[in-house]
């Protein structure tokens, strides 16, 4: 049964990298459209390699005291570290199991940088052949998780308020912020 | 050269931030205030992102058919509970299906 299982998160993992990977030649095209050479996007890709980084940040934090044992101290935390980002956290930190946290966790980063990488040296070498990443419906993927209806709607709500008279990222933020203030008021 | 330094110092911030996560004590993430915190925040900042990256073009709101066709579809099958990879797939060709008509 926990082999089963240990299969199911496997599966989970390779998914969520195949799905994440796609962006990558959007990525690259619009890196090599912006001025980039194709070394400087796979060098991005290779080290910076982040899913929107406040997202990583915040994940390491959610994942508190258990992705951290999870994932043990000394050598292993320094590739851990690199390999921390929105997927990778949240597959494990969705699992009861230290066990199965683990795995999750090593597979989504692998899958995931092994399809990023790959997809963004192929976005960067074919970015005139690629054109519009929309065009591909690529604009169009959303992140999905199990999630609090009501701090989800007033994200949303406060975010679509500020669109109009703040600077592009405010929005985001400053929903966080508003909700998260009126969560602990109440 | 201009470039380079910003591709290394992205690089190097990056993994710095990333790190600095775990060097965080246990101690002060098992706190339950800090627990519950940290277990909303995620979901306000995705929400807030989702919206942001379905309308907004700038500082302006762009009700892009397609998009919102694709982010429909999307929802519905996160609602009916597809898997990961239908749910992004079934948006995508929804969002390119629209885009053609």
């Amino acid at each position: 049964v926990l082999e089963e299982s240990r299969r199911a998160v496997v599966r989970d993992s390779l998914g969520v990298g195949l799905a994440v990977g796609a962006y990558g030649v959007a990525f690259g095209a619009a890196s090599v459209a912006a001025g980039l050479s194709v070394l400087q996007t796979g060098l991005l890709s290779l080290r910076a390699f982040t899913g929107g980084t406040q997202f990583a940040v915040v994940g390491v934090v959610s994942g508190g005291g258990t992705l951290a044992t999870a994932l043990g101290g000394g050598l292993q935390r320094f590739v851990a570290a690199q390999g921390t980002i929105d997927e990778s956290t949240a597959m494990a930190v969705a699992r009861r199991d230290p066990a199965h946290a683990r795995v999750a966790f090593w597979w989504t980063f692998t899958a995931i940088y092994v399809c990023w990488n790959a997809t963004t040296l192929a976005g960067a070498v074919g970015a005139r052949a690629l054109g519009d990443p929309a065009k591909f419906g690529l604009d169009a993927v959303v992140p999905r998780g199990r999630v609090n209806l009501r701090i989800a709607a007033g994200a949303a709500l406060v975010a679509l308020a500020l669109i109009p008279v703040t600077p592009p990222g405010v929005p985001v933020l400053a929903a966080a912020a508003a909700v998260l203030l009126a969560g602990r008021l109440r | 050269v201009n470039l380079w330094v910003l591709v290394l110092a992205t690089a190097g911030g990056c993994y710095a931030l990333k790190f600095a996560g775990y060097l965080v004590p246990a101690r002060l993430l098992d706190a339950p205030q800090v627990r519950r915190l940290v277990e909303l925040l995620p979901v306000a900042l995705l929400a807030a992102l989702v919206v942001v990256e379905t309308v907004a073009s700038g500082r302006h709101l762009e009700w892009d058919v397609p998009r919102l066709a694709g982010f429909g579809a999307g929802a519905v099958a996160v609602w009916r509970r597809a898997p990961f990879l239908a749910v992004v797939v079934i948006a995508g060709v929804v969002a390119a299906a629209v885009r053609q008509i």
